[in-house]
């Protein structure tokens, strides 16, 4: 008996001191990694909070006395308040748009599976290929003709089209999922097309509107080259554009630029800590296309 | 029924495939971007890109952002994947954390990230110069600027490959790692012969999504470096941007816009077609 216990009590041993390095190792590169991905939000934390005269180092916090001037700097002269308003109008339309128009879209081509529907899904999803630059030139131009440039939706109908593949593409997969017999059953009852829709098939929805309202809300507030073209003036601006106008113009006041990115981030923040389920549900959603 | 994507189609053709088929027009074209006239000159802007080094040098960055994050983003994204992978809520808060900048307009992280590479008061100086060591120019030439534009949407988006990595890892579920090790496959040989191969579908999706993303790379060059210093880093979107309103260039930029689309398809339409026959494999 006790020939056989002793070799057993070695490996395991043996195996317990190796998972007690590799688990030093693995919290080493945990800690790491977390401390990397911090650092940032640090930094811009200290810029923003010490005051002009304070060259003491970014890592150090503002051991003098902190100071909220480059906050009213960024919020006054980076006129912060338009910009907010300004990207949750934006914000707030494109996202609208993009789940009533992107559910619509979805619906046929999830219910009919015809050549000319599996076509339109397949141009539909193309248009994730088009980098937005790449039709720069000639979209704000058209913008221009129409005299449509700094107009709120011509970048929330812009922002739209560059969202929609990816929402129809999470609204049809979804709605592969809900069973037929509710929406028969509504037929049998005469209900019509709209009416099925609407109540049978747009409340169910619900979780998936719940993924598209994030992702799509996130990478509007967040947008910025389309942003900064098409919305060029102080007045529209929005909340991206106006806090890079801190880098260049304004030549480079760090703390102000450092208080305006910390504006910027905030409602995200705010979001992320009551929704961060939902955030990550939304990007392996978009991964599995 | 089917007037009910409609909407949908219009809107795309509006204001996708209508600048894009315009664009190709464009690029035939001198065109200066306001003046009423322009004049149709073939080919010459495409063949101008083949010579104009500015052009070829943002293509070969736009292709080392591509490629460098894709690479990174798969090879971190993985580590820390196997690393948080399981439950606790130590691991929870730092998966939080690591994914928290995926949220941020990149925008924004460039200009906290410039905090850390700037010059005066940067803050890696400060740790340069307690150190003992002199302060180094990180942003001013051509191939540092690049690797810190590649080194910043890395760490920005590496979050996405990690929760796709953890899904997948969820997916193999613990019989099939059970039966592995009974088979005396362990640590290391057990990643390769084992969950590496389980994770191909994973892998594939993750890096369609990043190398898209790099290619399109526009916004970290330009809140960052401008294209700079000189013309050493700039990316195609952001050359595209230079060349139209900067340089009243709208045929040549239209041209670049065309290359790029056309680089964008070819890539993603190879990578689909690959994930595709893996799947059929499966």
């Amino acid at each position: 008996m006790a020939t056989t216990i002793a070799p057993q009590r070695t490996t395991s041993a043996r195996v317990r001191r190796t998972s007690r390095i590799g688990q030093l190792g693995r919290w080493t590169f945990i800690a790491i990694a977390v401390i990397t991905q911090v650092t940032p939000f640090y930094l811009a934390l200290t810029t923003a909070f010490k005051p002009i005269t304070d060259t003491t180092s970014l890592w150090l916090p503002p051991l003098s006395g902190g100071t909220l001037d480059n906050f009213s700097t960024a919020w006054n002269s980076g006129h912060l308040e338009w910009a907010l308003e300004n990207g949750l109008i934006v914000t707030v339309v494109s996202t609208a748009l993009t789940c009533i128009v992107g559910a619509m879209a979805a619906y046929p081509l999830a219910r009919r599976s015809t050549k000319l529907n599996r076509f339109v899904s397949l141009l539909i999803l193309g248009m994730l290929m088009v980098p937005p630059l790449s039709i720069l030139v000639p979209l704000y131009t058209m913008l221009a003709q129409l005299g449509l440039l700094n107009t709120y939706i011509s970048l929330s109908l812009v922002l739209t089209t560059i969202q929609l593949p990816l929402a129809v593409f999470l609204f049809t997969q979804f709605m592969r999922t809900l069973p037929l017999s509710l929406e028969e059953a509504a037929a049998i009852d005469g209900a019509g097309l709209t009416t099925t829709f609407l109540r049978i098939v747009l409340p169910s929805l619900k979780p998936v509107i719940a993924t598209v309202v994030i992702l799509t809300s996130t990478n509007v507030w967040n947008e910025f080259a389309m942003s900064s073209y098409i919305l060029n003036q102080p007045e529209v601006r929005t909340l991206a554009p106006a806090a890079a106008s801190f880098f260049g113009s304004q030549g480079n006041n760090i703390g102000a630029a450092a208080a305006a990115a910390l504006i910027g981030l905030l409602p995200i923040l705010i979001a992320y800590l009551f929704l961060q389920k939902y955030f990550v549900k939304g990007a392996l959603a978009g991964a599995e296309k | 029924m089917n007037l009910m994507y409609v909407p949908a189609i219009a809107m795309v053709a509006i204001f996708m495939i209508y600048p894009l088929v315009q664009g190709v027009g464009l690029a035939f074209t001198n065109w200066d971007g306001y003046s009423p006239t322009k004049a149709f000159v073939g080919f010459d802007n495409f063949a101008r890109l083949f010579n104009d080094k500015t052009f070829l040098t943002a293509l070969i960055n736009t292709l080392i952002y591509g490629v460098g994050c894709t690479v990174l983003q798969q090879i971190i994204g993985l580590a820390l994947a196997v690393a948080l992978d399981g439950a606790g809520r130590s691991k929870a808060f730092a998966r939080a954390l690591i994914y928290l900048p995926v949220l941020v307009s990149p925008v924004v992280m460039s200009m906290m990230y410039y905090f850390l590479f700037q010059y005066d008061r940067g803050a890696l100086n400060d740790i340069l110069v307690a150190l003992g060591f002199d302060r180094i120019a990180w942003l001013s030439t051509g191939p540092g600027t690049v690797t810190i534009v590649v080194l910043i949407n890395t760490l920005q988006f590496v979050g996405i490959s990690m929760v796709i990595y953890l899904a997948g890892l969820q997916g193999i579920g613990q019989e099939i790692n059970e039966a592995a090790e009974v088979d005396g496959a362990r640590g290391l040989r057990l990643f390769r012969s084992i969950t590496l191969p389980l994770l191909r579908p994973a892998i594939i999706s993750s890096m369609i999504i990043n190398l898209i993303g790099g290619l399109k790379l526009y916004d970290v060059v330009q809140v960052l470096t401008g294209g700079g210093p000189g013309y050493s880093s700039h990316s195609v979107s952001t050359l595209i941007a230079r060349s139209y309103f900067g340089q009243q260039a709208a045929g040549y930029a239209s041209a670049m816009g065309v290359a790029l689309f056309v680089l964008i398809a070819v890539v993603s339409i190879f990578l689909v077609t690959r994930m595709d026959r893996t799947g059929k494999d499966i």
